[in-house]
Formats: C-alpha cells, sequence, structure tokens
C-alpha cells in the first residue's frame, strides 16, 4: 500500500458531483501537485485528506491506516491555508506555538522550535510581531511556520501563493523546495497555476471536474499530454484535429506530416497537438504548408505570432520578428508532433468539454 | 473650502436635531439638577443619592441590570453559536425571527408577562396541571429580571452573531488542523474572536437595564423600586424636577462609568477571556 491513498473517493456539494470514484496513490516524501482549472475537485480532494470534509464513499488511508473517519485535529497532517488564517489576537510566537502547546510540550521545546521555524521561513527575531505588522508574503511564511513546527507527515498547501504578486511568488517557490528539501516530508500542493506546479513539483495530478487527466512528472505533462485538455491547461498549444493514417504518418489540415507515434492503428481520427514554440516558420515553399502571419506581439523572451494558414490559424512562438501579412512557411520535426486519441467514454468527454 | 463648505452644510440638520433633542435637554437636566426650587444654586439634589433610600434603589437596579446581563450572555452566546453554525441557505430569515419580537409594542410584551406570571396566571395553571406547587414571582425582583431578560435578549444576540459571522472559517479550520478539538478551539478562538460583540452586547443590554423603570413598573408593582422608577415618581408624583435630574445625573456617571470600564477591558484584554 502506498504512502497516501485514496480508494474510490466519491464527494458532492448540494447533488453536485465534485469527486467521481477518485483513485489516488502518493508516495512518501514526495512533492505533489493538484493542477486544475477552478471547480476541477482538487481542493476538496486536499480538504478530505486535511479531515475537514468527510468522503460521501471511499476511503482514505495514511501509511496503511484508514483515517477516513479520523477528525482533522487527530491527523498528523498540517494544512497552509489559501488566505494564510492565522490567528489575529495572537502574536507571531503564539501563532507558530498553537499547535504545540496543544500536544503540551515543554516551554524550551517549543521555544528552540519557534526559532527554527522562524529561521526556516527567514524571519528570524519575528516572534513578539502582530500580525497586522506583516505584508502578506511574511503572512504566508508564518502559516508555513505554524504547520511545520508539528512535524506532520504531510503538509497540505491550498494555493498557499495565490494572493502574492508575481516576483514574490516565484521566490517563494524556490524556498518552498528548499522548506521540502530540509523537511523530508511530504508536501501535496493544490494550485491552478500551471507554472508553479512545473517548477516546484516531483508529481503533478492533472485534474478537471472530478477526474484525474494525467498524473505524471512535470517534464511528462509538458511534453506528453495525454488528451487535448492536458495539453490546453499546460502551457500554449495548437490542438487541430487529424487522422492517423498509418504508423508515424498523420494528416491534418490538408497535408501529411510524418512523425514519431505508432500504434494507432490505421485511418484513426486523433487530436495533433504542437507547441507554439516547436513550430518553425521559413520562407513560403520551405514547409509543410504556407501562411499569412496576422499578429505580432512581443513578449519579452519571445514574439508571439497568429499564422493564419487556410481555416486555421496557428499559435507561434519566435525569437525573431516578423511583419504582419508577410507569407512564412511552417514546418515542424517529426519528434514535436503528439498524437492522442480522440476521447471515447463519458469519462473523457469531460476533458474537452470544459476548454 | 467649498467642499468642506458643502459637507458641513449637509450635516447642518443632523446638528439642528442633536442641539434641540440632546444637547439642549441635557443642559436643562443639569441646570435643573444644580438648583433649588427657589432657583438658588445647590448641590444637595446630586448628594441625594446618599439616601439610604436612593442608595438601596440604585443597587438594586446595579444588581438587577447585571443578573440581566450576565442571564443574557449566557442564552446569547449558545444560540448566536448555533445561528451561525446552521447549514441552512436562509439563515437571514432564522434571525429575522428573533428579531421579530423587537418590532412588537414593548408595553405590550411586558403585560403578556404580567398575565402570564400573575398568581392565577398561565404559568401557575401549567404548574398545577402537571402537579407541581404554584410560586408567586409577580411583583418581585425575579418577575422584573425574567421581563428585562426577555426584552433585551435580542440586544445581546445580534451584536455576538454578527462577530461569530466575522470570524473567517479558515481560522476555525486552522485551529483543528493545529491538533484543537472543539473545546479548545472555543475557548481559544472563537471567544477571544467576538470578545468585540460580547462587549456590544453588553454595553447595549446593561445600559438599558440599569436606566429602565417601565418593566419594573408593571412586573415589580411599585414593590421592586429601580432608581429609574424613583426617578420617574420624582418626576410625575413627587414634582420634584430638581431631586429627579439631580439622580438621573448620578445615574448617566454610573453608565458612562460602566460603558468606559468595558472599553478598558476591551483595550487591555488581549485574547483573555471575558467576564
Amino acid at each position: 500500500m502506498e504512502f497516501i491513498q485514496f480508494d474510490h473517493v466519491s464527494k458532492s456539494y448540494d447533488k453536485q458531483l465534485v469527486l467521481d470514484e477518485l483513485d489516488l496513490y502518493i508516495k512518501e516524501n514526495t512533492f505533489v501537485t493538484l493542477l486544475g482549472p477552478s471547480g476541477c475537485g482538487k481542493t476538496t480532494t486536499l480538504r478530505l485528506l486535511g479531515g475537514f470534509e468527510k468522503p460521501d464513499s471511499g476511503r482514505i488511508y495514511l501509511n496503511g491506516n484508514d483515517i477516513t473517519a479520523l477528525p482533522a485535529n487527530l491527523r498528523p497532517i498540517n494544512t497552509v491555508f489559501q488566505k494564510y488564517a492565522l490567528f489575529p489576537h495572537m502574536t507571531i510566537e503564539e501563532n507558530i506555538a498553537f499547535g504545540l502547546n496543544i500536544q503540551k510540550k515543554s516551554k524550551e521545546y517549543i521555544n528552540d522550535k519557534i526559532k527554527y521555524a522562524l529561521k526556516l521561513v527567514n524571519l528570524d527575531g519575528f516572534e513578539k510581531r502582530s500580525i497586522d505588522s506583516l505584508s502578506g508574503g511574511q503572512q504566508q511564511r508564518i502559516a508555513i511556520a505554524r504547520a511545520i513546527v508539528n512535524e506532520p507527515k504531510v503538509l497540505l498547501l491550498d494555493e498557499p501563493l495565490g494572493a502574492l504578486d508575481l516576483k514574490l511568488r516565484q521566490n517563494m517557490q524556490y524556498e518552498l523546495m528548499k522548506i521540502k528539501q530540509e523537511l523530508g516530508i511530504t508536501f501535496l500542493y493544490v494550485t491552478h497555476d500551471q507554472e508553479e506546479a512545473l517548477t516546484m513539483s516531483d508529481t503533478i495530478v492533472v485534474m478537471n471536474q472530478g477526474y484525474i487527466q494525467q498524473i505524471g512528472s512535470p517534464e511528462d505533462i509538458y511534453n506528453e499530454p495525454e488528451n487535448a485538455f492536458v495539453a490546453d491547461f499546460i502551457g500554449e498549444s495548437n490542438i487541430i484535429e487529424g487522422i492517423m493514417i498509418k504508423d508515424e504518418l498523420v494528416s491534418f489540415l490538408g497535408v501529411q506530416v510524418p512523425c514519431v507515434d505508432k500504434g494507432f492503428g490505421t485511418m484513426k481520427p486523433v487530436d495533433v497537438v504542437i507547441r507554439p514554440e516547436d513550430v518553425e516558420l521559413g520562407y513560403p515553399g520551405k514547409g509543410f504548408m504556407d501562411g499569412v502571419i496576422t499578429d505580432c506581439l512581443f513578449k519579452g523572451v519571445h514574439y508571439e505570432l497568429d499564422v493564419q494558414c487556410g481555416e486555421y490559424e496557428w499559435l507561434v512562438h519566435t525569437t525573431k520578428y516578423f511583419e504582419v501579412g508577410q507569407k512564412v512557411s511552417l514546418n515542424v520535426i517529426p519528434f514535436n508532433i503528439q498524437i492522442m486519441n480522440k476521447p471515447e467514454s463519458e469519462d473523457e468527454e469531460v476533458m474537452k468539454e470544459d476548454d | 473650502m467649498i467642499n468642506r463648505f458643502r459637507t458641513s452644510f449637509l450635516a447642518a440638520p443632523y446638528a439642528v436635531w442633536v442641539l434641540i433633542c440632546t444637547i439642549l435637554p441635557l443642559f436643562y437636566i443639569l441646570g435643573y439638577a444644580l438648583t433649588n426650587d427657589a432657583g438658588g444654586f445647590t448641590l444637595s439634589n446630586l448628594f441625594a443619592i446618599t439616601d439610604a433610600v436612593h442608595l438601596k434603589s440604585l443597587w438594586l437596579s446595579i444588581e438587577v441590570a447585571f443578573v440581566t446581563t450576565i442571564i443574557c450572555l449566557i442564552i446569547a452566546y449558545p444560540v448566536a453559536l448555533i445561528l451561525h453554525n446552521l447549514k441552512i441557505s436562509n439563515k437571514g430569515f432564522v434571525v429575522f425571527l428573533f428579531i421579530l419580537p423587537m418590532w412588537m409594542n414593548f408595553m405590550l410584551r411586558i403585560l403578556a408577562w404580567q398575565i402570564i406570571l400573575s398568581n392565577n396566571g398561565i404559568l401557575n395553571s401549567i404548574l398545577s396541571a402537571i402537579g407541581l406547587p404554584t410560586v408567586h414571582i409577580l411583583y418581585t425582583k425575579t418577575a422584573v429580571t425574567l421581563g428585562m431578560v426577555y426584552d433585551f435578549l435580542p440586544y445581546m444576540i445580534l451584536p455576538i452573531y454578527n462577530a461569530l459571522s466575522k470570524i473567517n472559517d479558515q481560522v476555525v479550520e486552522a485551529a483543528a488542523d493545529l491538533g484543537a478539538n472543539w473545546w479548545t478551539t472555543f475557548i481559544k478562538i472563537t471567544v477571544p474572536l467576538s470578545k468585540d460583540g460580547i462587549i456590544s452586547g453588553i454595553i447595549m443590554v446593561f445600559v438599558p437595564a440599569l436606566s429602565s423603570f417601565v418593566v419594573s413598573n408593571l412586573l415589580g408593582g411599585g414593590k421592586v423600586l429601580l432608581i429609574g422608577n424613583v426617578i420617574e415618581q420624582e418626576f410625575t408624583l413627587a414634582r420634584n424636577w430638581n431631586l429627579g435630574s439631580g439622580l438621573s445625573i448620578i445615574l448617566m456617571i454610573f453608565v458612562l462609568l460602566s460603558m468606559s470600564i468595558m472599553n478598558k477591558v476591551d483595550e487591555s484584554e488581549n485574547g483573555g477571556m471575558l467576564v
């Protein structure tokens, strides 16, 4: 049995099904991210593990023990809440000591822990300050400190960086990874921000409408999306309907293009996914199709282009500037063409509806 | 400048209202309090509070107001907590039901209690019907306290309910997450965070209870003389406006004193238990 195990867990609110027979396994000491749009069930999954919600059916196991009926205060799990949820009537020291006082730890132990935790989140010497005197980023660090002093087996993080500005968010991502390494415990992180997920996670669980769409390493999820929803949600993509003519040859937008995928059968309808940075632009006639630049936006690291090819408008990222109206050719090397089965079952259909 | 002129202009009706209905009467009361029949200056109306009869009434008022406030708090906090935790969509309606009695005529409600508590009233009929001895509580301190609790209870429930509603649910969840059981969460998180509501409730019950005279008139039947009754009688029966004003000023000082004590508690008690 895995460290954390969701076994056929279902949950609905007001007859609205949020999780449907969820099965999820999480290994010890990994950084796992639940990623998906709002309403996908990621927060509910986290709250079920934290003990703030009870599943309608199914069991949840931690370290081999059935914790489904265990109330939140008896679980060896701590949470960092989205809006920090610090106790406004206590000092920072009292906030951090809250859990340890309940465990009736000695004064010296608590003081040592507070010092250690504040050092870990880079806020040494803040013991006596009040919560009101802290910025959003500092409050979130205190929330992390308050959770980790209890030495939980699992740390749950519910979109903890959502309220912070971009620069701070990026810094905190690195700090969270550092803290994770230092503590050596399991992190379960919930976010809708794909960049956050790709940066920090060992494993990403992509969810949509109560179903798991794909589980894998950040590289797997980005490079080998299993379906159109994942491809669309993680980064930007050109998703085109096509037909797999035979192994290693796919037809879309009226052209036949070599690819590296096999085993789809012959003349099978598929979705073709091509990342915008994988499209190479050249002189007209040099690629598999020609098009006209209809838009060119400067994005800092790259230009974002729209290229009209007949009915379809491609999204392309390049580092070179192109004039609007310029004629170009498009080319993609076979390795960068990702072929995906069209959804067949109802479960899979859900994956596309949400676009 | 124009802006300032305009805003002060808009406040003018209110200022006139306060001047005519609050400040002017206050000065009149002060004037009466510091003069005698003949119009000469005297402090005897203020010192009249030291009369044994008046002291007894004042002490009785403080006692009744204090007991009323405590009982209201004991009833109101659980009620507010239950209201707050109700998992229904139409919470506003349930809260409205608690306020509804406040819209009925005050005298009517107290008269109803008079009928319920009288010797041959509903309460005693029920008691004798189930074989229990009847009680004689009408025209006692108990009846007056009961009437006040009934009257002032909504003023305690509402501020506490509001304070509870303002507590972030995640903060309560965080306490459970850190290992606190229901009771610990209640004592260490919920109560301290609803302290403002408790203090508002205490002031809103204690102050009117201290100066009330209608409840004690009807349910005390002239046997329970609160300081409010004494003042009322000085104005209406004895026609001694000077003495009535003097006692009013003293009562006002007590009200202000109790409010400032509560505010002190509010400032100094950071997170500790109240009462």
